[in-house]
């Protein structure tokens, strides 16, 4: 049995990255305390606008823009029904996926069958990107590398910025930071908008990095498992790289065994990364007191500005 | 909605209760109209191949009461869980589980136990769907893992071992290899409505499961409303702290929680296998587990509202086939349709809880004291 | 329009009447009906089917008008689309895919006037008519072309579920290669589902990461094709032509043709002789084939694979023996073919794979 581990690693990278890419900007969205079950949505919005852009002419940088704004426009119908209309933050997540889902299906059918013009290639560091297990981190196309910057970017942003710190403390509790000033709606609609632009830009990775063309459902539920994600990593961005990368691993092993012919149900193998996600959350959560140090005390509830 | 500003009412509005869902039926109705304008089709034929045309006959009619059933089934469940604040997605893995233990008895003791087969079958789903609904209930209340991750998790994983059985062990010797286990013979299947004597329904494939969600809704709304155990859940949900001070088990709650939604789950999992599929194949849902948490939501937890919600989805689902059919709009439309509808809904309730007031120019005057929220939020970084 | 009254005749009538929809015209089209599984834009199984209907629309003018539900869940709702559609006056309902096989032989019953047409199923009816396409014969093709391109000598297959369909690809694809090398051996790897581009591609590197160098795939999209393109080897198109998603990858595509068919059953129905020959075809019938042979093939392999495309148009079987199984012992002897019934039931592999066949003993 041989299983050589740098591409292993470089597999679970690859499949990793869309789902950091949208479970960072939902880890800020929750961070201000509104849970958005709507990535899955959000996602493919973005994935058909970056997809249709770069089929009329547009160049990668502006595709990406069209799928980040067509991501942050779904969140902003989320934002108004849940911070200003103080609807139920969980029936309107699940109502934008079912919307997402809709209208990237309704609009895209005339955009099945054409490979996009352009496409978001790996760029690999010369020298870092052959070395042994850690290579492929160093292999990556400009979104990957963008993903990997963004979990610094959103450590600092969270930890260190004082936006940042309105953003957790709106999220802890509203009521005390209006009482103490803070705009509280417009720093919820603008962690909303940014976790709504992150899932664009993840879908614009399954469309142009990835698969390459618009099919319908092409994230395949992906936007579910970047939720999980969020949870998993408790609310810790480092967290989330890892999580991403374990889970893409573990769903990897699960096929690479496939090849050198263990004699283990293959339904057994591909429930892998499941039963290891809940094997670590469990043992995560074991430890109470980190959870409740990390949950954004606020999350999911509606808060309403008037009271 | 510039120049004017929400204000919390004393008490939820009830003449807005019922005005809210009409509005949103309105705003979509206007909002579909236009969309069928947009597309060239005359609206109101349009609207009337989706709304109407589905339920103009008896078959249409039960078709849409067999859609609805196990929805509103699930949606009891969730409903009564989610009032107690613990979010199972999971139960469409729970309704997995239910067709797998009621089509474990169903395959191999078809023979043998005869009148008795489906009442065990019944009773069998039930337990499936609970017992895996335990799972995360004990991940939940003894570890305290996210219910919502481990009960999503836990359906992937039921998926799995459906497809691991049909494939497997129990796959039909006759079936030329294809995921399907032996049909099930008559003692293992709900009688059709019309083969006992109801005449309206001939020819239609409306079964007697519907009476197991019939009896569910009284029964969850008289758990949650009259009994001392829905109270302390809602409680729990509510307000956990007080829940805690008055010595209710915050564990209890939970389990008491997962069981009903997974049991509720469970029955609308042997309700579809022992009725319109009649076999365990691999892939036998249309995804009720995850429509019926909107049915909850959009219920707003309530249970004799669930009914109404699970109806709803329903002729949602049926329009949009008929609208298809009828007038070959992609089906795509009518989930641009259902999304639409929702979000009318969700938006709309805002004026049970509040109404609208104009504006008074100095409204907000924020001071800025960002020191003190820093140090606020700064014990909770990490 | 027939409509059955309840509540909604009435408000039908008046609408239809105010569109001035009521009158029939005198040349009424035949209604042809299809039931698809996945949305029309999943670019893969569904689209092919979709092409196909197109096609037949356009062959036959305006005699035959078509209507498609997508979407449908192969659960309890099947029924009740299929259903809808045959009282809703369609004389031809296609209902395209394996799970809908149940709820079309019910249907068919209450509808006897009605034709039915069953893709990938095992069981018929008067009125119900099973068609499917001989995949397995463009995947023989390709394994030729495998064959002559692997430096490795191992092939790879990304794979949905093992029912017989896929079963008896991998097969004939090993076969293909193994004219061209018999030392050579196929991998498999089963994604446990039809369409999840991250699994495919993972799937895709897991096997290259094991020394395969030629890929092909059984699942619906193109992203095994395109992990290829990117780790430099080879791999095939799959239902419809894929040359564009990984040109210098792409050997060949394997693609669907349904086209043809569906034009002969709305011709034959048209003229009030319905088909009722449960067809299982190929190349042979036009309902499938190889196409878009990358030009680095080389001259050889082009050859051997147009003989044998040819000796499969003109009736030659592709699983004919000898064919050893995976352990070496003689399942089908010289001079002997699998009937369509054992092709259809496939449940081993052939010499060169490797692996256990999940649900196997």
């Amino acid at each position: 049995m041989t299983l050589s581990v740098t591409p292993l690693v470089a597999s679970a990278i690859a499949a990793a990255i869309p789902l950091l890419i949208a479970a960072l900007g939902e880890l800020v969205t929750e961070r201000a305390g509104l849970l958005n079950l709507g990535l899955e949505g959000m996602m493919l919005m973005g994935a058909l606008a970056a997809f249709v852009a770069i089929t009329h002419g547009a160049s990668l940088p502006w595709a990406l823009l069209a799928g980040m704004l067509a991501g942050a426009a779904g969140a902003l119908v989320f934002g108004f029904l849940t911070i200003t209309l103080q609807a139920s933050q969980v029936a309107t997540g699940l109502s934008l996926t079912i919307l997402g889902a809709g209208i990237s299906s309704f609009l895209g059918r005339d955009y099945v069958g054409y490979r996009a013009p352009a496409t978001f290639e790996t760029l690999p560091i010369p020298g870092l990107a052959d070395l042994p297990v850690v290579g492929p981190l160093f292999d990556l196309n400009v979104l990957g590398y963008a993903a990997l910057l963004a979990v610094v970017g959103v450590w600092y942003f969270l930890q260190r910025s004082r936006l940042g710190l309105h953003l957790r403390s709106v999220g802890e509790s509203p009521a005390v930071a209006r009482s103490l000033g803070l705009r509280v709606n417009r720093i919820r609609y603008g962690a909303v908008l940014f976790g709504g632009a992150m899932a664009g830009m993840a879908g614009t990775y399954y469309a142009l990095a990835q698969l390459k063309m618009w099919q319908e459902g092409l994230t395949s539920g992906n936007g579910w498992i970047a939720l999980a994600l969020v949870v998993f990593a408790t609310w810790r961005p480092g967290r989330v790289a890892i999580g991403a990368l374990l889970f893409g691993g573990v769903t990897a092993l699960g096929l690479w065994l496939q090849t050198v012919g263990v004699g283990v149900s293959t339904f057994a193998l591909a429930s892998l990364p499941y039963l290891a996600t809940i094997v670590v959350l469990v043992s995560i959560s074991a430890d109470q007191q980190a959870l409740r140090r990390h949950a954004p005390a606020a999350l999911g509830k509606p808060f309403f500005d008037g009271d | 909605m510039m120049g004017f500003e929400l204000v919390r009412r004393a008490a939820p509005s009830r003449r807005m209760q019922v005005l809210a869902p009409l509005q949103a039926v309105l705003l979509t109705l206007m909002a579909g109209l236009g969309l069928f304008a947009l597309l060239g089709q005359n609206p109101m034929h349009a609207f009337h191949e989706f709304f109407i045309a589905p339920l103009s006959t008896a078959n249409g009619v039960s078709e849409l009461l067999l859609k609805a059933s196990p929805l509103c089934l699930i949606g009891l469940g969730l409903a009564i869980a989610y009032r107690a604040n613990v979010w199972n997605i999971g139960a469409e893995g729970q309704m997995y589980m239910g067709g797998v233990f009621a089509t474990g008895l169903a395959i191999h003791f078809q023979e043998s136990w005869g009148a008795f087969l489906l009442p065990a079958m019944i009773v069998a789903g039930m337990a499936g769907g609970m017992l895996w609904a335990s799972l995360t209930a004990l991940c939940r209340a003894r570890f305290h893992a996210s219910e919502i991750l481990v009960s999503l998790m836990l359906t992937y994983v039921a998926n799995l071992v459906v497809k691991y059985l049909v494939f497997g062990p129990w796959q039909d010797p006759q079936a030329n290899n294809f995921p399907l286990t032996v049909e099930f013979q008559d003692n293992a299947l709900f009688p059709l409505l019309a083969a006992l004597g109801w005449e309206w329904f001939e020819g239609t494939r409306l079964n007697l499961s519907i009476v197991i969600t019939l009896v569910a809704i009284p029964l969850a709304w008289f758990f949650c409303q009259r009994t001392f155990a829905g109270f302390q859940l809602a409680v729990a949900g509510v307000a956990p702290a007080a829940a805690r001070y008055a010595g209710f088990s915050a564990s209890r709650a939970i389990w008491m929680a997962m069981l009903a939604s997974g049991g509720a789950a469970g029955l609308a999992g042997v309700s579809e296998v022992a009725g319109p599929i009649g076999q365990l194949n691999d892939r036998w849902t249309p995804e009720y587990g995850f429509t019926a948490i909107i049915v909850a939501t959009l219920a707003r937890l309530n249970p004799l509202a669930v009914p109404v919600a699970a109806l709803l989805m329903a002729l949602l689902y049926l329009g949009g086939e008929s609208v298809q059919i009828g007038l070959q709009l992609p089906k795509s439309i009518s989930q641009v349709f259902q999304g639409l509808l929702l979000m009318f809904l969700l938006g709309s309730e805002v004026l049970v809880r509040f109404r609208l007031r104009r504006r008074h120019p100095t409204a907000h005057a924020a001071p800025s004291a960002s020191v003190s929220v820093a140090t606020a939020a700064g014990e909770k970084a990490a | 329009m027939k409509r059955s009254t309840f509540l909604g005749a009435t408000v039908a009538s008046l609408a239809l009447a105010t569109l001035g929809l009521g009158a029939a015209s005198a040349a009424e089209p035949l209604k042809a009906a299809f039931v698809y599984v996945g949305p029309v834009g999943d670019g893969g199984w569904t689209y092919a089917h979709d092409l196909g209907r197109k096609a037949m629309e356009k062959a036959l003018g305006g005699k035959v008008v078509s209507t498609i539900v997508e979407n449908v869940p192969e659960s309890g709702d099947a029924e009740r689309v299929i259903r809808d559609l045959a009282a809703k006056g369609n004389k031809l309902i296609f209902t395209t895919s394996f799970g809908y096989m149940d709820s079309t032989l019910k249907v068919a019953k209450s509808f006897p006037k009605v034709e039915f047409y069953h893709a990938t199923g095992f069981k018929s009816a008067p009125n119900v008519t099973i068609y499917n396409s001989r995949m397995y014969e463009p995947a023989y093709l390709a394994g030729i072309i495998a064959g002559h391109m692997s430096k490795s000598g191992k092939l790879g297959v990304v794979a949905s579920f093992p029912i017989p369909e896929v079963v008896r690809n991998i097969n004939a694809y090993t076969m293909g290669a193994r004219t061209v090398n018999p030392a050579i051996t196929t991998k498999v790897v089963w994604v446990s589902t039809w369409y999840d581009p991250t699994k495919e591609r993972q799937a895709a590197e897991a096997l290259i990461g094991q020394g395969v160098d030629v890929l092909i795939q059984n699942t619906d999209s193109s992203a095994p094709l395109q992990a290829a393109q990117d780790k430099g080897v080879y791999a095939f198109g799959w239902d419809s032509d894929m040359t564009a998603y990984g040109p210098k990858a792409h050997l060949a595509s394997a693609i669907e043709i349904w086209g043809g068919y569906y034009t002969k059953a709305a011709e034959a129905a048209v003229a009030g002789k319905p088909l009722k020959q449960t067809v299982w075809g190929g190349i042979k019938e036009g309902m499938n084939d190889l196409v878009s042979i990358n030009p680095i093939v080389p001259e050889a392999a082009r050859k051997q694979v147009a003989d044998k495309r040819a000796e499969i148009a003109a009736g030659k079987l592709v699983f004919t023996g000898p064919i050893k199984g995976q352990d070496g012992s003689m399942k089908v002897a010289a001079g002997k073919s699998l009937t369509d019934k054992e092709v259809d039931s496939i449940n081993w592999y052939v010499e060169g794979v490797e692996g256990q066949l999940p649900g196997q003993k």
